[in-house]
């Protein structure tokens, strides 16, 4: 179902013939191009080839450009002519005049290139510089620190009207081990930040090769002292920022082995969280909360897939359509689709559209709800039956509320609650767009619900959280939680579950279940919450029903959670491309309320 | 209104007993084991219940929401359909032009009430007629056929007031 995204059609799509043919002029001058890097014999490291490589794209776009001007000016069918002569007798009288041009007119471009680029490369003071790097990479440190050392001055100056390799040869001459060695250790790093735009990064990624016989490399990211990475601070270099969290996460993960003598493990994590909070720009006491959660790279793709927004879904509204009907006709309207996966009946991905997609005529007309994929799953683990009286606290602004509708297509009695009387106005709309007619909407605080109505068969607990699961979503997030908020958070996800598991009837034939989940992944609004209630309540945790996700954490750093706890389950951007969610569903076996043991 | 009688069939529903209910102006349609829920919940603090159908304005006089739609879209006497073209302007909140008009139920009076379809029978908002049936066919195709009165357009352009 759907349209697979085709990569051979994308390719046709373009501006045409023309177009194709710059990309041609390209390849080729890239065919030309690796011969001059590996006339020199030597290997580079990735990425001091990549910066090769781009500095050649540079210069080298300029001048295709400027060829393929001249190449356009001077006969523009000239590539029909050469392919057609490739393949087929010559038929056109005037076509074949201007064919012999076509292969020396081709090669010529190129050739004028491969001087320019010498030139350039040569006659410019940083250029050449650079283009040492990328050639005698492979030269020892030593070398390295001397370029900078004593005779670097002089020799620089002499560097720039030579050509790259006779520089590099120039270097291997002079090169002296002594003038490492005088130079202090703090002398070379400094270094290392004044050039860290250009030459050693090519290094560092060696740097775990070499790490055996030369401690230097390893300095490179672990020395910064404070004052160092303060003065980062205020300039901060995100390329080195990255490459530095890379490396010291490289160095964590088998810290026996690769650590430096004499440092301890806290520096090493203090300075890898001072480097993700500026590279994320988290704050550190989330940071820190989320360094508890995750090992280290799982980490580092945790922050980075928080980075990018997770797919756009949608739910089909099986009130009204059914998803075959909906994704045919999404298709017609040029939208890019597919189905969410094996575990929703329901749900469609949408990879791309040519129309807005929350503004379309199923849209309005209900055939369709925007939805996270995350917040299908507690109304999954939630399963209401039809006739059932079943309870959303938090319902804004809707979602949820209309799925609950759509399985118990639109029986029974829904009472869909949320304190905030501006996000009910969306749920109104939502509602009555999808066609759920069985929902009573009202605005109490959710702490007072057995109060005003209870006995209900199931209730979801949609519990306002911290947001730490949809950073995507809402960055700010990253920045304005402290560990106030979380608490006061947590408090208030208390006193809603136990009044949640309070409105629920156990007597209940066909219910008796809550289902607590949050868009928060810290344990602290999760486990801890629903620990709490398992003491506090006659409740007790109940598989999901979802055959993905990680299980609940049972234990947490000092704190040991009920072995129940596996139960739950918890969905992470990184692992599962939805946003983070907690689910957790309780079964109540007797309403009394315990005694408080005191 | 635009069902006339059928509005017997809406009450008396084989599946319970239904009744309109008036709630801060507005009037709601619902079940009979819903409001009973409903009852339960402090009125001020109740903002909707089943499904709205209109409200009466300041000055006393009734006015049909969208959100009715449902409801009345199937009993509805009166129909037109709108072409696919032209849908997109309907739900923008434009008259329907006699060029964007597909089909329209035979008789249809001039100023009746009618339910806009588009051509997929996917109903799509009122109007009312602005020309009978019989003229619909001499004007000229830029004439105005079908006064917009509501469409599902509203869900994302008039939110808040929908309630």
């Amino acid at each position: 179902m759907g349209r697979k995204l085709d990569v051979l059609r994308k390719e046709k799509r373009g501006p045409g013939r023309k177009a194709r043919k710059q990309k041609g002029a390209e390849v080729e001058l890239a065919k030309f191009l690796p011969p001059t890097t590996d006339s020199s014999g030597k290997k580079l490291s990735s990425h001091a080839r990549k910066r090769a490589a781009k500095r050649r794209m540079g210069s080298g776009k300029a001048q295709a450009r400027r060829n393929l001007l001249q190449l356009k000016k001077e006969g523009g069918k000239l590539r029909r002519p050469g392919a057609r002569a490739s393949g087929y007798p010559q038929l056109g009288g005037s076509d074949s005049s201007s064919l012999p041009l076509t292969p020396a007119k081709r090669s010529q471009p190129a050739e004028d290139y491969e001087e320019e680029h010498l030139e350039s490369s040569g006659s410019e003071g940083e250029g050449g510089a650079d283009a040492w790097e990328s050639m005698g990479d492979d030269g020892s440190d030593e070398e390295m620190v001397d370029d900078y050392g004593a005779s670097s001055s002089e020799e620089e100056e002499v560097g720039t009207l030579l050509l790259p390799i006779e520089q590099a040869a120039r270097k291997q001459k002079s090169g002296s081990p002594l003038a490492w060695d005088s130079l202090s250790e703090d002398d070379s790093e400094e270094e290392e930040e004044e050039r860290v735009s250009s030459p050693s990064k090519g290094q560092k990624e060696e740097e775990d090769a070499d790490l055996q016989l030369n401690m230097e490399p390893d300095e490179q990211f672990v020395l910064p002292s404070g004052e160092e990475v303060e003065r980062a601070a205020e300039l901060p270099d995100l390329q080195l920022i990255h490459q530095r969290i890379k490396d010291n996460v490289e160095v964590l993960q088998d810290f026996k082995a690769k650590r430096e003598v004499g440092r301890a493990r806290q520096e090493y994590l203090a300075l890898l969280r001072h480097d993700l909070a500026a590279y994320y720009s988290y704050s550190d006491f989330l940071l820190k909360k989320l360094m508890d959660l995750f090992p280290l790279p799982e980490l580092v793709n945790f922050l980075e897939s928080n980075e990018v927004p997770r797919p756009m879904t949608l739910r089909t509204n099986t009130l009204k359509t059914r998803r075959r009907d909906l994704a045919q006709a999404l298709i017609n309207r040029g939208v890019n689709l597919d189905p969410l996966g094996k575990w929703s009946k329901t749900g469609l991905v949408v990879y791309d559209s040519s129309v807005p997609i929350g503004a379309t005529p199923e849209y309005l007309a209900g055939h369709y709800m925007l939805q996270g994929a995350s917040s299908l799953l507690p109304v999954m683990a939630l399963a209401p039956q039809e006739n059932e009286r079943v309870l959303d606290m938090c319902c804004a602004p809707g979602g949820k509320t209309s799925y609950i509708a759509q399985l118990m297509k639109n029986t029974g009695v829904i009472l869909a609650n949320d304190s905030n009387a501006e996000r009910l106005r969306s749920v109104v709309g939502n509602l009555h767009r999808l066609g759920v007619t069985n929902a009573v909407l009202s605005h109490c605080d959710g702490r007072q619900f057995p109060k005003v109505l209870g006995g209900f068969d199931r209730v979801l607990l949609d519990a306002p959280c911290s947001g730490t699961g949809v950073i995507s979503k809402d960055p700010a997030v990253k920045t304005n939680k402290d560990e106030k908020d979380m608490l006061r958070c947590a408090h208030l996800q208390k006193e809603l579950l136990l009044s949640a598991i309070d409105s629920v009837n156990a007597a209940s034939e066909t219910g008796g279940y809550v289902v607590y989940c949050t868009c928060s992944i810290l344990v602290e609004e999760n486990e801890w919450v629903v620990d709490y209630a398992l003491k506090k309540r006659n409740v007790r945790l109940v598989p999901t029903g979802l055959d993905f996700g990680k299980e609940g954490f049972t234990r947490f750093k000092d704190r040991r959670f009920h072995p129940s706890l596996k139960l739950t389950r918890r969905f992470y951007p990184h692992t599962h491309n939805m946003d983070g969610f907690f689910i957790a569903k309780l079964k109540k076996f007797s309403n009394v309320i315990p005694k408080m043991l005191k | 209104r635009s069902i006339g009688e059928n509005i017997q069939l809406l009450v008396d529903r084989p599946d319970g007993c239904y009744c309109f209910r008036l709630h801060k102006d507005r009037v709601y349609y619902v079940s009979e084991r819903i409001l009973k829920v409903a009852t339960s919940v402090p009125g001020d603090k109740l903002v909707a219940l089943g499904t709205c159908f209109g409200k009466f304005t300041k000055t006393q006089k009734f006015r049909l929401h969208v959100t009715a739609l449902d409801y009345l879209a199937p009993y509805a006497k009166y129909k037109v359909w709108v072409k696919p073209g032209a849908e997109q302007s309907f739900l923008y909140g434009n008259h329907v032009l006699k060029s964007g008009l597909g089909r329209i139920t035979e008789n249809t009076a001039q100023y009746q009430g009618v339910v806009v379809y588009s051509m997929a029978d996917v109903p799509l908002g009122f109007g009312v007629a602005a020309k009978s049936t019989q003229d619909c066919r001499k004007v000229d195709p830029m004439a105005i056929v079908v006064f917009h009165q509501a469409d599902i357009g509203e869900y994302v352009r008039h939110e808040d007031t929908l309630t």
